[in-house]
């Protein structure tokens, strides 16, 4: 069978996408592979990275100075948990929003998006800042509740935006017939609406949970010393400590274990999400 | 008592009046259709009825009770929706078995429900399918599963058939009737389709802007239509501006401008001089040719401007004396070769002195 005319010829292809593909590969596969390196390598005299002459300058230090303390998987474990939280604090607080905006007159919607993304036009630093005027006059500050208060109130417009958009979507002649067919207010809910907004929810969290698990300015800024994160801690291994192999060996680890649960969670939507796609 | 009355139900939506003083009663058993044109009131009329609207003025009762603040989910009484509405997170068994789960049936007679809808509907081989791998037929199946499967006292269908191809509507029409047939439900049917709604119906009540028309069985809306709404609505129908100009027991003398007598029959009393529409079916009129003898009271000469040869009938459009065109269908039965009357020929228009209806304006 021919294809379809439609279909771009081979060439038009690739003279569209060898910039953004080029991009790509130089500085994004380029840099994540010095990264993947430099945690192999041992630190310089004066820190940073020592020469590399040969292959057997390639070690495994810094993955075994990371084993060799337990302080480092609990910083990990502390780093997910304070993620996973927000994200969690964050699906309870955006899905009425996104819900309210998505049945709101169709004019109306796009001011109210605008009011979620508005926040964006003044710098991140500055927001936080204000927090801490916020905070610290009700004795919050440097505390664990004002580093998830933080994360959760910059991470919030992430959450919202997929799940209006998922919402927005949805056939109100669903919830019509679900009601004709006899289910109540709450029923409604968890068996039409929830499980049809659940890919929604999924890219709600992606854009949530990585970010917060690599955010440092947040616990720098809000947190006490007990809060650092594992974005704190390989920005110290690269600014202050200078210990590039360690930060790298962390980085790395970190990577690993986010495509891990990226992988899981694919997995499990394939099997859960049966039909949603339908939707969105 | 009938299953469900409709008393002086009035609804408006701001200034606009969208449904004026309708009253229905519908019977148990009964397949009952709502005709009438896009926006006419007919889906506010099933609103009302499945609770997703209340009316302003008057009450729907169901087996004698008001339903005034009942919410949908507590009727009993199921929707098969124009789009369908099919869950599509859920399996079509997921979607039959919902009512069921709603009205707290166990897992067992669910599971001996579903099977049998899926069976009564043919989908047996599709229980695990999801609705986006199904056809616009099968779609429609599994609505209508999932509408009956917990038996409701009423089936309310908006348009069902709106969404199929012209085959497969015929198809799922004579699918439509046996089914009914054999749940015993009672069918209310929304549509703007009058083929649809003479094929399918016991009783029809056609719609115009909020009110009904006429309310009664398929043949006497064809051939007994209220008024000219009803009559052009209905079928094909030629239409003849007449004076009366006697009138006895059942016999009514009607003059056509231009034309001449026309013979009709009327029980009403009707006062002579009065202005109306004379209304005739086109399978009603013979052509014959110009000097063919005929045995018929009316008779006017014409000449062919048009014909349809469609197979089984042959249109003629034919132009009358007073320049008015009258459609007429003449069966293709005869054996042998049919017999044409040429464009631009003389004929003869004649039909029996009952074969139209007279309609006061």
């Amino acid at each position: 069978m021919s294809e379809p005319r439609t279909q771009p010829s081979g060439l038009t292809k690739w003279v569209v996408t060898l910039p953004p593909t080029a991009f790509l590969l130089t500085f994004f596969l380029a840099t994540a592979l010095i990264v993947v390196v430099a945690g192999f390598r041992e630190t310089g005299e004066f820190g940073g990275l020592a020469p590399i002459d040969s292959l057997a300058a390639l070690t495994l230090d810094a993955y075994h100075f990371l084993g060799g303390d337990v302080i480092y998987l609990e910083i990990f474990a502390r780093s997910f948990l304070v993620a996973a939280l927000t994200t969690l604090i964050c699906i309870v607080l955006a899905y009425p929003l996104a819900w309210l905006i998505a049945r709101s007159p169709k004019r109306r919607r796009d001011f109210l998006v605008l009011l979620v993304i508005l926040p964006f036009a003044s710098n991140f630093l500055v927001r936080i800042y204000a927090w801490i005027m916020l905070l610290g006059p009700v004795n919050l500050l440097y505390t664990p509740f004002a580093v998830v208060v933080g994360m959760v109130y910059a991470h919030l417009p992430f959450m919202v935006l997929p799940l209006y958009t998922n919402l927005e979507k949805h056939d109100p002649a669903l919830l019509e017939a679900a009601q004709d067919l006899g289910a109540n207010g709450w029923t409604r809910f968890w068996r039409v609406t929830f499980p049809l907004s659940l890919p929604g929810i999924f890219s709600g969290s992606a854009l949530v949970f990585i970010p917060v698990l690599g955010m440092f300015a947040v616990p720098e800024l809000l947190g006490g010393t007990g809060d650092i994160l594992i974005g704190n801690l390989i920005k110290e291994q690269f600014l202050e400590n200078r210990d590039w192999p360690l930060g790298s060996a962390l980085s790395i680890m970190l990577t690993v274990c986010v495509l891990a649960l990226a992988g899981l969670t694919a997995w499990a939507s394939k099997r859960g999400l049966h039909g949603t796609e339908a939707v969105t | 008592m009938a299953l469900l009355e409709i008393r002086k139900v009035t609804r408006r939506f701001g200034a606009l009046e969208a449904v004026k003083d309708v009253s229905i009663s519908i019977e148990q058993g009964e397949f009952f259709t709502l005709l009438g044109p896009s926006g006419c009131g007919k889906t506010t009329i099933l609103r009302m009825i499945a609770g997703f609207d209340e009316p302003d003025e008057g009450e729907i009762l169901l087996d004698g009770k008001s339903l005034a603040g009942v919410p949908p989910e507590k009727r009993p009484l199921h929707t098969v929706f124009q789009s369908y509405a099919l869950f599509p997170h859920m399996t079509v068994a997921g979607n039959i078995a919902f009512p069921l789960e709603m009205a707290g049936k166990s897992a067992l007679e669910i599971r001996r429900r579903v099977a049998e809808t899926l069976a009564l509907v043919h989908l047996e081989d599709k229980a695990d399918s999801f609705p986006h791998e199904l056809s616009g037929g099968q779609k429609q199946r599994v609505a209508l599963a999932r509408g009956l499967v917990n038996k409701p006292r009423l089936l309310l269908l908006d348009e069902p058939l709106g969404a199929l191809d012209a085959k497969l509507r015929v198809e799922m029409q004579i699918e439509l009737i046996a089914l009914q047939r054999e749940v015993d439900i009672t069918f209310i049917f929304v549509t703007h389709s009058q083929q649809e709604a003479l094929a399918l119906s016991h009783r029809i009540a056609v719609i115009k802007d909020g009110r009904v028309e006429q309310c009664d069985e398929p043949d006497q809306l064809y051939t007994q239509p209220a008024n000219r709404f009803v009559a052009d609505f209905i079928g094909k129908i030629n239409m003849l501006e007449v004076e009366v100009t006697s009138s006895s027991k059942v016999l009514l003398g009607l003059r056509a401008e231009g034309l001449g007598d026309i013979a009709a029959t009327d029980p009403r009393p009707i006062a002579v001089g009065e202005r109306g529409a004379f209304a005739l079916r086109p399978e009603l009129i013979r052509v014959f040719g110009h000097r063919e003898s005929a045995d018929l009271k009316n008779r006017f000469e014409g000449v062919v401007r048009e014909l349809l040869y469609l197979g089984d009938v042959t249109l003629y459009k034919v132009e009358l004396a007073n320049g008015r065109v009258i459609e007429a269908l003449m069966p293709n039965a005869a054996p042998g070769r049919a017999k044409f009357h040429e464009v631009g020929d003389v004929v003869t228009v004649c039909w029996r002195h009952d074969a139209g209806v007279y309609l006061r304006n």
